[in-house]
């Protein structure tokens, strides 16, 4: 544990196992999930059982009928503490709980406490809640059109420029209409030589988290302390301050391992009403979300695509208009942030010199959508790449020819106008070819009669999330061992164990000797949140320069006592030397913001949108059964390109994972509804993937591409290897059995009717 | 088993149950399941996921059978032993299916490992070196949404490679 000068083991680079494993295969690490405190209660919620409709009276005497019930809370409790209590990050349209109308099927509308959780679950089934149902819309088409109008005001949250022009607007859905404009789209498309134009669509699904959400408030005499299983506990104490009026150190925000993340518990969720709850009970209450629960708090956008694209006579992509519809249920959520910042990539990772993008983030009765694993490009790169592959086919071009004459190669502009320089988007796309071997005619044999073999490729890009803050501080101790303290969230990514290693390296340590403190808001620095596979760089550049700060602070000391740093055998021993015995610290601090330029207002037009690129891609060979439309994925190759992964072995891990979990949003997971009522919110009838649909071969391939601005070459993973996987799928089931699926999932069902249509159509 | 009445009106019964090889004499309510009372003694390696018994996350060996906590009644545990993560070695120590997961890093959030690992034992006692389609059919029970999977059928590998009773052999 000493410092040195140098170190013979580079620390970046190595796969050191996770820091946290021995806890978490004994069952030892601390979830929310796990917690409590002494004098606590648990908090049921009373949700809406109707889609849209105002509340005309709330009888709670049954539930205090039940023994054991300490309070029941509904929305004018908590206005008699916060006056104005609606939150949110993007707009402030969420109410703590519902205040005359309810917007979705699920929307919380009051809170039973009790100390035992099972008398508060009883007794909220007692509490009656009378609507006037309001006409509800539930399609993000529909919602286009003002017929019905989900909220009366739109209120955005101030804290977003470009949603300034849309406080107090009335009588719309439209949360953020997005525009880019680059060339002369009109003028290309009158001159191209063919022009192709398709419909996509992509389901709502739900992020399910097997740790379903879950926040502790304790309260005491003029501060408070939210434990919270949090994407970002920096926001959750700006928010909770807001909100009650109080400056940001009177609240705490303490967040240990999530069981699971991938965008659910981002910005705030629960904690608001925990912190309400808390106040108004003058007790600490803990809400431990259900399965069936987490459908209605929070899930992906389902989303309609149109796509049309313009080629000459030599088969380039001349232009392309995009328009895209996000349905962002009741509540805005960061909807308006996945329609701009996912937006502008619609046109994918292809050179077309004119592009216009409309995209639209739209208010519908749904349950609220936001985040999830791809912050929309999953649902972009559905559409794009199965576009491309149906624009090849027509033009009896292969559709890998095809890409290749189409692509972005080496630093040439995106849409934008901001350069793919460090992006391997030729690098993922021939990586996959190769291992694919696109060019050979070894096909394999199907398995029986009935049975066609096919394969499909599709890749895509995302940019990261700027410009946001990150912050560290790095600590050596009198006896030279070393402590990082960040409010990056290891929810299973890793992020602990990357960052010891840029610590360790720079310091000269081994990384499992650097203590890591988890997010607790009084100790840890801010950040942003850990979310859009942001944390490896700007957090990573933030524990970089923190490390780097603090070591030129230990060379300091070592030159104010007549050593050199460079020759200290034992840190320990300047320290004694420095303050005549163990004591004091070496505190290094860095800070981390990446350069940006908003885009132009009208164009979209920005050189700095975003401080790097990820590409992601997908190969993948399947097996259909015409007879039924059952597929089986034979082999899935995931490509992305990487930087220079700090870990190896935990980078591939989240590559397979990524594109797993894609691989249930494309096979089987969807919300299905009737009325607004979500029908399958349980794993009993919603799917997610098992064991038993990992494909039969499964490779990761790591396309390093050097980040020549990321902390040693490094930028984010944990979202690339989902691009591709949709249309991967569904290009290869064109291949495979001549029939094109635009809408997700693709069941079996879907493939059978597509199969039966087709040769209905023949005959 | 005793039934009695406690103060807040909810039938209790008396159990006398083993966990972890410990002695453990209570009452318990004829509402709780098998993860409350185990939270309620301090272990909470078997986590209430989806509460349906689907996902695995509460799996816990009772006489030595796997079983979904959150589907088994407290009191129905009365006269077994009941074993979880947190009893497979002694505290700041793991066994060899704990070893292995590190291994081979077959988890990720975590939430869900114990439940593999509880499985992972069950399918090694009854079978020595299982093939893969062995390890895929007997875990298809357990659901981890991180889709570790790949991962967790090579540290089973390893754990079966790995069990002492092989390594001890001479």
């Amino acid at each position: 544990m000493n410092v040195r000068a140098d170190t013979a083991n580079r620390q970046v680079g190595r796969s050191v196992p996770r820091l946290e494993g021995p806890e978490k295969v004994s069952g030892r690490a601390s979830y929310v999930h796990n917690m409590s405190v002494p004098g606590m209660l648990y908090a049921k919620v009373v949700r809406s059982t109707v889609a849209h409709g105002r509340i005309l009276s709330i009888d709670a005497s049954g539930a205090f009928e039940i023994s054991g019930v300490e309070h029941v809370f509904t929305g004018s409790d908590v206005q008699k503490i916060v006056p104005d209590p609606y939150f949110g990050p993007a707009f402030h349209d969420q109410p703590v709980l519902a205040i005359d109308k309810v917007h979705f099927v699920g929307e919380p509308v009051a809170v039973v406490l009790a100390r035992d959780p099972y008398v508060a679950a009883e007794a909220a089934q007692q509490i009656w809640v009378d609507y006037e149902e309001l006409p509800a819309v539930f399609d993000e088409v529909e919602a286009m059109k003002p017929d019905v109008v989900v909220h009366d005001e739109l209120k955005p949250a101030g804290t977003f420029p470009d949603l300034k022009h849309l406080i107090g607007r009335r009588n719309t859905n439209i949360a953020l209409d997005y525009h880019l404009k680059r060339g002369d789209p009109e003028r290309a498309f009158a001159q191209a030589a063919h022009v192709f134009e398709h419909e996509f669509r992509s389901q709502q699904v739900m992020h399910v988290p097997l740790e379903p959400m879950v926040a502790l408030a304790v309260v005491s005499h003029d501060t408070m302390t939210i434990h919270t299983a949090s994407q970002s506990p920096s926001f959750v104490r700006t928010e909770i301050a807001r909100l009650l009026g109080w400056s940001e150190n009177r609240v705490k925000v303490k967040v240990p391992f999530l069981g699971g993340g991938f965008g659910a518990k981002l910005y705030i969720k629960l904690e608001a009403l925990v912190a309400c709850a808390a106040l108004l009970a003058r007790a600490p209450v803990k809400l431990m979300l259900t399965m069936e629960e987490q459908f209605y708090t929070i899930t992906k956008h389902a989303s309609t695509f149109r796509i049309r694209s313009g080629v000459n006579s030599e088969g380039r992509l001349i232009a392309r208009h995009c328009e895209v519809l996000w349905n962002g249920g009741a509540f805005a959520d960061i909807g308006p942030r996945v329609t701009q910042k996912s937006g502008f990539t619609a046109p994918g990772p292809y050179d077309i010199d004119n592009v216009s993008i409309d995209s639209y983030a739209l208010y519908t009765n749904r349950p609220p959508a936001g985040a999830l694993r791809g912050f929309g490009i999953p649902q972009l790169v559905w559409a794009y790449e199965s576009h491309t592959d149906m624009i090849a086919h027509e033009l009896g071009v292969d559709p890998l020819a095809f890409r290749r004459k189409n692509i972005l190669k080496g630093d040439r502009p995106q849409a934008t106008g901001t350069s793919m320089k460090d992006a391997a988007v030729e690098g993922v796309l021939e990586r996959i070819a190769e291992r694919m071997d696109w060019s050979g005619k070894a096909h394999r044999e199907p398995s029986g009669p009935g049975k066609r073999i096919g394969r499909g490729l599709a890749i895509g890009f995302k940019a990261s999330i700027a410009p946001t803050t990150s912050v560290a501080i790095v600590t050596v101790s009198a006896d030279g061992s070393t402590i990082l303290q960040l409010s990056t969230v290891d929810m299973g990514q890793g992020s602990n164990t990357a960052m010891a290693q840029i610590v360790a390296d720079i310091v000269g340590v081994a990384t499992e000797d650097v203590k890591v403190v988890t997010p607790d808001t009084d100790v840890t620095p801010y950040d942003m949140a850990t979310l859009g596979s942001r944390s490896t760089f700007h957090m990573g550049h933030a524990v970089r320069l923190a490390a780097e700060d603090v070591r030129a602070k230990l060379a300091d000391m070592a030159k104010s006592v007549g050593e050199s740093l460079a020759t200290t055998e034992r840190i320990g021993d300047l320290f004694k030397k420095k303050y005549g015995m163990q004591a004091g610290n070496a505190v290094g601090v860095g800070t981390y913001i990446p350069e940006y330029k908003s885009p132009d207002p009208e164009t979209g037009q920005s050189d700095k949108i975003t401080p790097f690129w990820m590409i992601g891609g997908t190969g993948v060979e399947l097996e259909v059964d015409t007879e039924t439309g059952k597929y089986r994925i034979l082999r899935m190759i995931n490509a992305a390109d990487l930087g220079t992964p700090l870990n190896p072995k935990i980078v591939e891990s989240q590559l397979s994972g990524a594109a797993m979990m894609q691989l249930g949003f494309t096979m089987f997971e969807e919300m299905r509804f009737d009325g607004g009522q979500v029908t399958n919110a349980s794993l009993a009838d919603y799917k997610i993937p098992g064991i038993q649909d990992v494909p039969q071969t499964m490779e990761n391939e790591i396309v390093e591409a050097h980040q020549h601005n990321g902390p040693f070459g490094a930028k984010g993973v944990g979202e690339s290897a989902t691009f591709g996987v949709s249309p991967a799928i569904a290009n290869a089931l064109f291949d495979a059995a001549g029939v094109r699926i635009t809408s997700l999932p693709i069941t079996p069902e879907a493939v059978f009717h597509a199969i039966r249509a087709q040769e209905e159509g023949a005959g | 088993m005793m039934e009695k009445v406690n103060l807040d009106g909810a039938v209790v019964n008396r159990i006398r149950f083993k966990l972890n090889g410990r002695e453990k004499n209570l009452d318990v309510a004829s509402h709780e399941n098998l993860v409350d009372l185990l939270v309620r003694l301090d272990h909470f390696s078997a986590r209430e996921s989806c509460g349906q018994g689907l996902c695995g996350c509460c799996t816990v060996l009772v006489d030595e059978i796997p079983v979904s906590a959150c589907l088994t009644l407290a009191q129905l545990v009365d006269g077994s032993e009941v074993k979880t993560a947190e009893g497979l070695a002694p505290p700041g120590e793991l066994d060899f299916v704990q070893r292995a997961f590190i291994e081979e890093g077959a988890f990720q959030c975590g939430f869900c490992t114990p439940g593999f690992v509880m499985m992972t034992h069950a399918l090694l006692k009854e079978t020595v070196d299982p093939s893969e389609t062995e390890i895929r059919e007997y875990l298809a029970g357990n659901l981890c949404r991180c889709a570790a999977y790949p991962e967790i059928i090579r540290a089973v590998k390893t754990a079966a490679r790995n069990r002492p009773e092989r390594t001890e052999k001479p």
